[in-house]
């Protein structure tokens, strides 16, 4: 199973052997708490501002500026929370329909306790149309969170576009960049955002850590309250391994982006294969404005799920956002938001690559999906022989 | 990831019997049963081949848009399907699509509910029966998202022994969407609950009830006696029991040892009371006219 060809890196990373190397000393030999008063301890509190640092250089931060948190979901809830603690009277969120399960589960909360929740929509590219959140902008307008990346289909949003707008309201801008950090280059000192979240096993580092950054000077209200740990802002013993791996993985993942676009030559490479050798397949989402490691494509007439499986034979690692790889029944909700039509919706996926794929393996993918569509759509009842018919069932539910 | 028997997983990777019939022979029908729709993510055409002199399916084939368990529950259903009688292929359940594959993921349940749905669309398309006269579309619509009716998920509930609305969105769907309607559906499952222990109750009243008589033997009682004990003991005995909880029965028939009644009232549409019931009218008949009867509701 370790052989296995992995294009599913925005779901999760494999962990560097440099960044696993770094970090188990952490484990075993230096088992400190870094805020005591020991040298033992000491070497250990030495360690995570270590970390930090190399975090914060990533991101084009101050080191004062990161806070460790254990994941995507915590730093989301972290943010907009203390956003909305530290304007009290300011009712009002806005975010858009492609965000993660951590932002929008969490804003449905929120609007059950009272706030009132915007959620932008998207165009078939999956991109924002800027007039809606200026219209949608308020002096109640607590905090605007929108995600860097679409962790589905790649797209960018013009994040300091969209930041110089909200910035004339007077709210917070809040971005999950976990899709985005070590894959596109990052400047806080330029950038518009306030807060913005990162998740250590989308670059290399283990699950279990992550950080927030809050810009200097944004009142920041901490979501675990303990002890003294980042400075008031996130008690808890720190998470020292994953901390120090973390820091690990930024150092990594600054040199990789400093260097050749490898990803998006292969990604460019897949794309091209595939659109060339199998008919009725479309790319979802913008094509330009896309993280250079991800691309969606949509196979017309078959089933997400069953695509996967036939891939999993040959020990290919891809993700669909169809209904029956999830367990609730309905296509992903970023797709939904692109407005795709059902026969492409459901026939979706996605290949993610990262720093680690080789073009021997996008070779054998192209090699062996071709056979694969081919099977599936020769078992389908809707082919292009029925596309007045699947139109028409189309045409249906649109109506509804 | 699923949870695949290792025979869900064969059937996907070697599906059996797939494609569209094409060539009859003089006295063969050829009937495609459609379920499932691009936007609810599956959809199956079974098609049958119907000898029309012996009612018999001579041969099944699909063509299924879904997932593995999709594919497989259709394969696996056209090899059941072959060589059954047209009647007989009308009772296959879903649990039986799913058994045959050694089971399915809970969450996939609705694969072989689309299976049986197909085979009872194309079924009643060879009988000349419009499918939108069928019981289930005259149902209330309860999921709006998955289009589907109480009288379905009624069906599911009973036939299944399900408990939970979760159970009922694996086997059909509902409630996966919107979730707006889980509520309605506990409602359901809790009717159904009720049905099923009423039936349980209203039959063992029936039992307790019946008094040791002298059993008369077969031999001492004529065709016109045998139907008048029959009549009495429905009448004196089985009825006023029913009624207590709303319900009736009538005597339809008599041929031989099947006596066919017509459930009335709160005793009608439901499948599983209707068995219970039909039991516990067929011990009081045994036990008081004759050991060899056997009941039938019509």
């Amino acid at each position: 199973m370790n052989d296995c060809i992995y294009l599913d890196n925005n779901a999760t990373t494999k962990i560097d052997d440099d960044v696993l190397a770094a970090m188990l000393p952490y484990l075993s030999i230096y088992y400190g708490n870094p805020s005591s008063m020991h040298t033992f301890g000491g070497q250990v509190g030495r360690a995570v501002r270590q970390a930090r640092s190399q975090v914060a250089s990533l991101l084009g931060a101050e080191d004062s500026e990161i806070i460790f948190t254990s994941c995507g979901t915590e730093g989301d809830n972290a943010a907009i929370l203390a956003a909305l603690k530290a304007q009290p009277k300011r009712k009002h969120i806005i975010t858009t329909e492609v965000e993660h399960p951590a932002i929008l589960n969490l804003c449905r909360k929120l609007e059950r306790d009272g706030y009132t929740v915007t959620y932008l929509s998207v165009n078939e590219q999956g991109q924002l149309d800027l007039d809606e959140l200026e219209a949608s902008l308020t002096g109640n307008t607590a905090v605007v969170s929108v995600m860097y990346a679409n962790n589905e289909t790649g797209v960018i949003f013009p994040i300091e576009q969209i930041g110089q707008i909200v910035k004339e309201y007077g709210a917070l801008f809040h971005v999950d960049a976990v899709q985005a950090v070590g894959k596109i280059p990052l400047d806080m000192k330029t950038s518009t955002i306030d807060m913005l979240t990162l998740s250590g096993h989308k670059i290399h580092a283990p699950k279990g850590i992550g950080a927030l950054y809050v810009r200097k000077g944004v009142r920041f209200r901490p979501l675990l309250v303990g002890g003294h740990q980042e400075r008031g802002r996130r008690g808890g013993t720190e998470n020292v391994a994953g901390i120090v791996a973390l820091g690990e993985a930024a150092k990594l993942a600054e040199q990789h982006l400093a260097g050749v676009a490898w990803e998006q030559q292969l990604r460019d490479k897949l794309e091209r294969g595939i659109l060339s050798s199998i008919p009725n397949t479309v790319i979802n989402g913008d094509p330009v404005n896309r993280l250079p490691n991800t691309t969606n494509i949509g196979f017309k007439y078959i089933e997400g799920e069953a695509i996967l499986l036939s891939l999993d034979q040959y020990d290919i690692c891809a993700s669909s956002g169809s209904a029956c790889t999830s367990g609730s029944l309905e296509p992903s909700h970023v797709l939904r938001a692109l407005g795709l039509p059902y026969s492409v919706l459901h026939g979706s996926i996605r290949f993610s690559l990262s720093r680690y794929t080789t073009e021997a393996e996008i070779d054998r993918v192209l090699e062996v999906l071709p056979s694969i569509i081919n099977r599936l759509r020769e078992l389908s009842p809707f082919n292009s022989d029925d596309a007045d018919w699947l139109k028409e069932q189309e045409e249906a539910v649109l109506a509804r | 990831m699923w949870d695949y028997t290792d025979k869900v997983m064969e059937h996907f990777h070697n599906p059996r019997n797939q494609g569209k019939i094409t060539e009859k022979q003089e006295g063969e029908e050829i009937v495609t049963g459609e379920v499932g729709s691009i936007a609810c993510g599956d959809a199956l055409k079974l098609h049958l081949k119907i000898d029309e002199d012996t009612q018999t399916i001579k041969d099944a084939t699909f063509q299924t848009f879904g997932c593995a368990s999709a594919i497989a529950s259709s394969s696996a259903l056209t090899e059941l399907l072959k060589g059954r009688n047209v009647e007989d292929a009308l009772k296959l359940t879903n649990k039986e699509i799913a058994e045959s594959l050694g089971g399915l993921p809970e969450e996939k349940m609705h694969c072989s509910v689309m299976g049986q749905e197909a085979l009872e669309a194309a079924i009643y398309s060879y009988k000349g029966i419009p499918l939108d006269t069928h019981e289930e579309d005259e149902g209330n619509l309860i999921c709006r998202c998955f289009g589907v009716s109480d009288t379905k998920i009624r069906r599911i509930i009973r036939e299944n022994n399900l408990n939970t609305a979760e159970q009922v969105t694996n086997y059909v769907k509902a409630g996966g969407g919107c979730s707006s309607c889980l509520p309605d559906i506990d409602d359901l499952i809790y009717e159904v609950t009720l049905e099923k222990e009423k039936s349980v109750e209203v039959a063992a009243a029936i039992a307790t009830a019946s008094q040791p008589a002298p059993s008369p033997t077969a031999k001492s009682l004529t065709n016109l006696q045998k139907i008048t004990l029959i009549q009495r003991v429905i009448d004196e005995e089985i009825r006023p029991i029913l009624a207590e909880d709303g319900g009736d029965m009538e005597l339809f028939d008599v041929e031989g040892d099947i006596v066919k009644v017509v459930l009335k009232g709160a005793c009608s549409g439901c499948a599983s009371s209707t068995e219970t019931l039909k039991l516990a009218i067929e011990a009081t008949l045994k036990d008081r006219v004759l050991p060899s009867l056997i009941v039938e509701s019509v």
